[in-house]
């Protein structure tokens, strides 16, 4: 039996001055890196492959196999973006990974560029960040020093040059196809698929695109191996992850534990709910995985329960919420956000995520009619799977799956002529004044 | 202020960093507000030479971009994150209270040009809700008293430091770093904040850890040839495995 949580990525968060890189390298860190140099480019791939490591950006796409996608008989120029732009609501690892162990990401980097043959690389950082944006630029100022990065690593003969790129505001460019875009200093906005980034990416050029977190779990697997990497998690949801725990617990925070683990584990860990309050709805991976409820407490948080149970793991975003809200009022500003940072690239997403808040609006305010909820419902329907990316699709998660589970609580806003809840009881200082 | 030849050549540094040069028009704006206080129509004509593109496209860009402003902000540009568990947490509460306290709408500036307020999307930071953010530094745990008072501390000069980072710089200075040029402080603040630590911190009260792996061959030593690295993988795999056996062995005295 593996541990309840096993902190690999968390491990030296806490640890004196973490970012620098002589405490990254007491504690073992680069020793991956001299390793996969030593190894070919193809066992590296196969030792990710073998791991089961799945992209932890959201989608779950098997790491290895996407980077064997990189057509190496292609003469262009091959490239590794980081998807470092992290926006999804409720998604928060990524961040703090970056703050507290920059360098751990950048190995990363080095061993993975290293494997696909690329010579280039990037960090697409969203800009809203600074201090993690200056620690990810002092990471890579010592790792040229060091000869991490530069030309013939290591005497290797492996040239690899890494550029940090802050981003500018705009949920969409952590779609890979819009950073693309963004990256080559465009509006960023998504491309049509196929062709896929392994073989068209960045500059036309084959590109893998992996997420912070995914690219940030290699060093662990060349150093450790893809049978330590498997040994964790469950059959198909293989290794470990980081769970974000946020809203109405007693301890918010970052969990690092096998795949599978269940949220009533993850929210006792965190010492219960906020004292008096019970779970309502939670989203299990970021705001455009479908809700659930306290039905749901005793699922595996891996791929396959989640999305058995209808919903998504997504990022793992567990934004956690008790009875003192309102799931319209939180459903409304999910959609609000959606409509502002849709694209405007098609249609069904332009046009729908603007009905969708008009009509949720006129619900929030009790203005509505019964009738408003087929409307939604309909609406819904018009854009799932017709929207042009992933975003469309997400913004109407939150609206078909609170409809499901809280029909009720839409109605009562009609009943009552506006929200029923006093915003201040969902508040942290309402309860602070409650235990003062 | 117009643009000088020095920053005329840092925007050619920018786009010099990458493969093809239209790559550095994101940072090259970051540096355009960072010296001009805003996109200004200088530097969106001064970017399209560099690049060799039109100032329509330049604009184009511009526009489709949150944190690139047509007006000034102020020294200070303050967050508030009204995205769905900050404002039930209490984001949304802050921000009627700073509006009403610097009497400002969302996206304005006070009349001493100090301090600008908008409301913003999820940063990332959810398990420290509600966050606000100052020049795009973390602001965690608020509440409204906090935010009038930390609004009060930056219109008086007073010095402020970020919950997760440095002493606050002013907004030009930000983005400065963002257009890639950094200034000495990324060695100040801590590694992490409390909530980034709640898993290791129960973990290591607990004894909890991921299971031994292979030992890490220390660098240098590692096996030279591919036949030799997967002797020294598999011999490393069975040490691990005993490991893991006697690791279920003391787990079961527990
Ligand atoms: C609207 C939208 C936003 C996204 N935002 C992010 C993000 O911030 N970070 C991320 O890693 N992936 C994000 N993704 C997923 C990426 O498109 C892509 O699947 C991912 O970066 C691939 O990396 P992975 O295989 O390592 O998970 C987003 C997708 C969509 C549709
Ligand atoms: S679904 Fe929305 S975000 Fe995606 S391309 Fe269409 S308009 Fe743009
Ligand atoms: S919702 Fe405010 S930081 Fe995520």
């Amino acid at each position: 039996m593996t541990d309840m949580l096993t902190p690999v990525l968390t491990a030296n968060w806490g640890t004196d001055r973490s970012w620098t890189l002589e405490a990254y390298e007491a504690q073992g860190g680069y020793a991956a890196l001299a390793k996969a140099l030593k190894m070919k480019q193809d066992d590296v791939i196969t030792a990710v492959k073998d791991s089961g490591l799945r992209g932890r950006g959201g989608a779950g796409f098997p790491t290895g196999l996407k980077w064997s996608f990189i057509p190496q008989d292609n003469p262009k120029p091959k490239y590794l973006v980081v998807n470092a732009d992290e926006s999804e609501p409720g998604t928060c690892k990524d961040i703090p990974l970056m703050m507290a162990s920059p360098h751990t990401l950048v190995e990363g980097v080095i061993i993975s560029s290293y494997a696909i043959r690329a010579n280039h690389a990037f960090i697409y950082v969203r800009g809203e960040v600074l201090h993690v944006v200056r620690r990810l630029q002092a990471a890579v100022r010592e790792a040229y020093a060091a000869g991490h990065l530069g030309k013939n690593i290591h005497g290797s003969g492996y040239d690899l040059d890494l550029v940090i790129h802050a981003g500018a505001g705009a949920y969409i460019c952590g779609e890979e196809t819009a950073l693309l875009d963004s990256l080559e200093g465009r509006r960023g906005q998504p491309r049509l698929r196929p062709p896929f980034p392994a073989v068209a990416g960045l500059y036309a050029s084959p590109t893998v695109i992996n997420n912070v977190e995914s690219i940030a779990s290699v060093p662990s697997i060349i150093d450790k191996g893809a049978d330590w990497f498997a040994s964790m998690g469950t059959e198909k949801s293989k290794g470990y992850v980081i769970y974000s725990l946020s809203g109405h617990v007693k301890k918010p925070g970052q969990y690092e534990a096998p795949l599978g683990i269940t949220l009533r584990e993850l929210i006792s860990l965190g010492g219960g709910m906020r004292q008096g309050h019970e779970l309502k709805f939670w989203t299990p991976g970021g705001s455009s995985t479908p809700l659930l409820t306290a039905e749901h407490l005793d699922m595996p948080l891996d791929y396959e329960a989640v999305g058995a149970a209808g919903s998504m793991l997504g990022t793992r975003a567990l934004q956690i919420f008790d009875e003192t809200t309102c799931v319209v009022r939180a459903v409304l500003r999910w959609t609000e956000f959606y409509k502002h940072e849709s694209c405007g690239k098609c249609t069904p997403c332009r046009e729908g995520t603007w009905w969708l808040a008009q009509v949720l609006t006129r619900l929030e305010k009790g203005q509505g009619t019964e009738e408003d909820l087929d409307v939604l419902l309909d609406q819904c329907e018009n854009i799932l799977g017709r929207a042009f990316c992933a975003l469309g699709d997400g913004a109407t998660s939150p609206i078909s799956s609170s409809i499901q589970h809280f029909r009720d609580e839409y109605l009562a806003h009609l009943t009552h002529g506006g929200c029923p809840f006093d915003p201040m009881t969902s508040t942290v200082f309402a309860q602070e004044g409650a235990l003062a | 202020m117009a643009i000088d030849d020095k920053t005329y050549d840092e925007l050619r540094e920018i786009a010099a960093r990458y493969p093809q040069g239209r790559s550095g028009l994101l940072p090259m704006l970051h540096l355009v507000q960072s010296v001009e206080g805003k996109v200004t129509p200088e530097g969106i004509q001064v970017c399209a030479e560099i690049l060799d593109i039109s100032p329509a496209e330049v604009s184009g860009v511009a526009t489709f971009y949150t944190m690139y402003k047509r007006r000034p902000v102020g020294d200070y540009h303050v967050g508030v994150c009204t995205n769905t568990l900050c404002a039930v947490m209490g984001g949304d509460l802050i921000f009627e209270r700073l509006k009403e306290h610097l009497e400002v709408g969302n996206d304005e500036t006070t009349p001493d040009g100090k301090v600008s307020l908008e409301h913003i999307e999820c940063n990332a930071a959810c398990d420290y809700a509600p966050v606000m953010m100052v020049n795009w530094e973390f602001m965690d745990n608020q509440t409204p008293e906090s935010a009038v008072r930390l609004v009060d501390d930056l219109r008086a000069g007073n010095e402020v430091h970020s919950t997760r980072g440095p002493r606050l710089c002013t907004w030009r200075e930000a983005e400065r770093v963002l257009a890639g040029f950094p200034d000495d402080l990324a060695d100040e603040g801590p590694s992490a904040g409390k909530a980034s630590l709640a898993g290791v911190e129960i973990a290591r009260t607990m004894g909890w850890t991921a299971p031994a792996g292979e030992a890490s061959a220390p660098t240098g030593s590692t096996a030279d040839t591919k036949v030799g690295a997967a002797e020294q993988a598999d011999t490393a795999r069975a040490e691990s495995e005993t490991k893991a056996e006697a690791g279920q062995a003391e787990e079961g005295k527990s």
